[in-house]
């Protein structure tokens, strides 16, 4: 048995009187994918913004392959091997695709500290972040400035660029919210490719429940800061608690979405 | 093709700029001096502030303390005009480290009200230290010995500096033009876009900053060291406050998204003032009108404008 990447051990966020996260408890094994779902304000986000440093927790441990990272900066944690997406679009709005790739190899090889070298001409980096583009099925956007690509794309290169620094732990922050349901099953699919190939271990936050259940091999559901249940996608669905707080209306929901 | 056509009409500017001296009068050997002086110093401003998305408004704190550098080391070391140069950028690159590290931390408003407040300080050092600075007169009555390398120059004579200017100017701008394309560029450029996004991409947003802000300095200081031979006198004027909007105003005029643009804008900016102020004082007014329709019509600067429409044009 391998030693889990990610342990988390009572972790704990308060922002004055509110606890927005509540003794959280996970283990997370190399080469999984952890789906972390529950609803609005259920504190899934805070939960991601620790781990990926942009908070300090209150109170709890993060273990990345055994070494403390809790409370590091953000750019500590992404050196150590976290990466992770955001909610909202957040790439570079006036650099083509492809630079947009190539900003983050640069910063992982090293590069960025190059003074003299011209950075248009550095072939090893611009093949590397073809590579990814070509992997996320983008690579045909490659020469279009960033700001004008499609949402969906937007959000495809987004992944790329977190794919970049070879993480240990590949963090997406609802992936597919504001998709289309094209490009919701274009990128449920990618993800699923990627996942199946082995060479990432995922955590995904996400609303749409076909997804969740289409990519993850184990749940855990927060409501109110706290841990519901964690389990198999199965126990979840049969989950009578889980079933009342949360899915129940969910699962209206996107069954509306689905006629849609 | 673009490029050819680009680079063909840099190259007959290079040449016409050569030729000042002996096709223009003195007058205009003056004016194209200051326009190159200027320019460098509004391109190291442009580093920070065009590419890494900082408003300093403390940046003649690094042009001043160059000029000052220069004039001290003129008047009690009377060494060659090269090491001078070399005294300014050091000493310009030392202040900027200690200004840059205090400051860099901060963002937007807050980075540009303590940059103000560090322009400030060095400025009322500048004024008040007399015995050093000569105060509110300035240094003056320093003569410029030989240049060094061997090279049997008369600096004295303004066409001989003025060619001095334009090869210094050049090289420097070619230095800073390499770091602006190279991958610590594409950095800064990432950070000005979205620093989140950079420190996510494991880098330490504030390290790159600070090392942007000491080139800067670094260029601003050669700036300086330029311009105290050039008006025979290092005095607090160039290290006021009013000094450090100057390079803010030039980016703009001539375009901050291109790393020309500063240069155009100095030569604008200068030449206009030369014009403007032989048919009236109010120099200010025109030049606010001017810079006003500049941000509301034309935000890509002259330089900027000028590319925009030629495409138009190709189609």
């Amino acid at each position: 048995m391998s030693n889990p990447v990610l342990t988390i051990s009572n972790l704990t966020k308060r922002f004055g009187g509110v606890t927005a996260v509540s003794d959280i408890n996970l283990e997370v094994m190399p080469k999984e994918t952890i789906a972390i779902i529950g609803p609005n304000g259920a504190g899934k986000t805070t939960f991601y913004n620790m781990v990926s440093g942009r908070m300090r927790p209150t109170e709890g441990k993060i273990i990345l392959d055994g070494m403390d990272i809790t409370g590091l900066p953000p750019h500590k944690i992404s050196r150590l091997g976290v990466s992770r997406s955001f909610q909202i679009n957040n790439i570079f709005p006036e650099m083509t695709v492809q630079e947009n790739v190539e900003v983050v190899l640069s910063a992982y090889h090293g590069h960025s500290r190059k003074l003299f070298n011209i950075a248009s001409r550095n072939a090893a980096i611009q093949q590397e972040a073809v590579e990814f583009l070509k992997r996320l099925g983008i690579d045909s956007l490659k020469a279009q400035r960033a700001e004008v690509i499609s949402y969906g794309d937007k959000r495809l290169l987004e992944i790329a660029m977190v794919l970049a620094t070879q993480p240990k732990l590949v963090l997406l922050d609802e992936p597919t919210a504001g998709m289309t349901p094209d490009e919701t099953r274009r990128t449920t699919r990618l993800i699923k490719k990627l996942a199946d190939s082995g060479d990432y271990t995922f955590m995904i936050t996400e609303h749409d429940m076909d997804v969740v259940f289409n990519l993850a091999d184990r749940i855990l559901v927060m409501h109110r800061g706290e841990k519901l249940f964690a389990g198999t996608p199965e126990e979840v669905k049969n989950h009578p608690e889980v079933r009342v707080a949360y899915l129940g209306e969910e699962e209206d929901e996107s069954v509306e979405e689905a006629k849609t | 093709m673009k490029t050819k056509v680009l680079m063909a009409i840099l190259a007959v500017v290079i040449a016409g700029l050569i030729a000042v001296p002996w096709i223009a009068s003195y007058f205009y050997v003056f004016i194209f001096t200051e326009i190159l002086i200027l320019g460098l110093f509004a391109a190291s401003f442009n580093l920070i502030f065009g590419y890494t998305g900082m408003l300093s408004f403390g940046h003649a704190a690094f042009f001043g303390i160059g000029s000052y550098a220069t004039a001290l080391v003129l008047i009690h070391l009377e060494w060659p005009f090269l090491a001078c140069l070399l005294v300014s950028m050091g000493a310009s690159a030392l202040l900027a480290l200690v200004i840059g590290f205090l400051s860099v931390r901060l963002n937007e408003v807050y980075f540009a009200m303590l940059t103000l407040a560090f322009g400030m300080m060095v400025f009322a050092i500048a004024y008040q230290w007399r015995s050093v600075t000569n105060g509110s007169d300035g240094l003056a009555g320093f003569t410029l010995g030989s240049f060094g390398l061997g090279l049997d120059l008369t600096l004295a004579n303004p066409s001989v500096y003025y060619h001095v200017v334009l090869a210094i100017v050049a090289i420097a701008s070619v230095v800073l033009y390499v770091i602006c394309r190279s991958s610590f560029g594409m950095i800064l450029k990432a950070i000005r876009q979205n620093p989140e996004r950079v420190s996510f991409a494991g880098l330490n947003v504030r390290t790159y900053r600070l090392v942007a802000f000491v080139i800067a300095g670094t260029f601003a200081g050669l700036a300086g060291g330029l311009i105290a031979p050039f008006l025979r006198v290092a005095s607090p004027e160039l290290l006021h406050w009013s000094m450090s909007a100057e390079p803010i105003l030039m980016a703009i005029l001539g375009g901050t998204g291109f790393f020309l643009g500063p240069f155009i804008g100095s030569a604008a900016f200068v030449l206009l003032e030369t014009w403007i102020t032989t048919y009236t004082e109010s120099w200010m007014l025109v030049l606010g009108i001017i810079l006003a329709m500049m941000v509301i019509f034309f935000r890509k600067g002259l330089l900027g404008t000028a590319i925009d429409w030629w495409m138009e044009v190709k189609k």
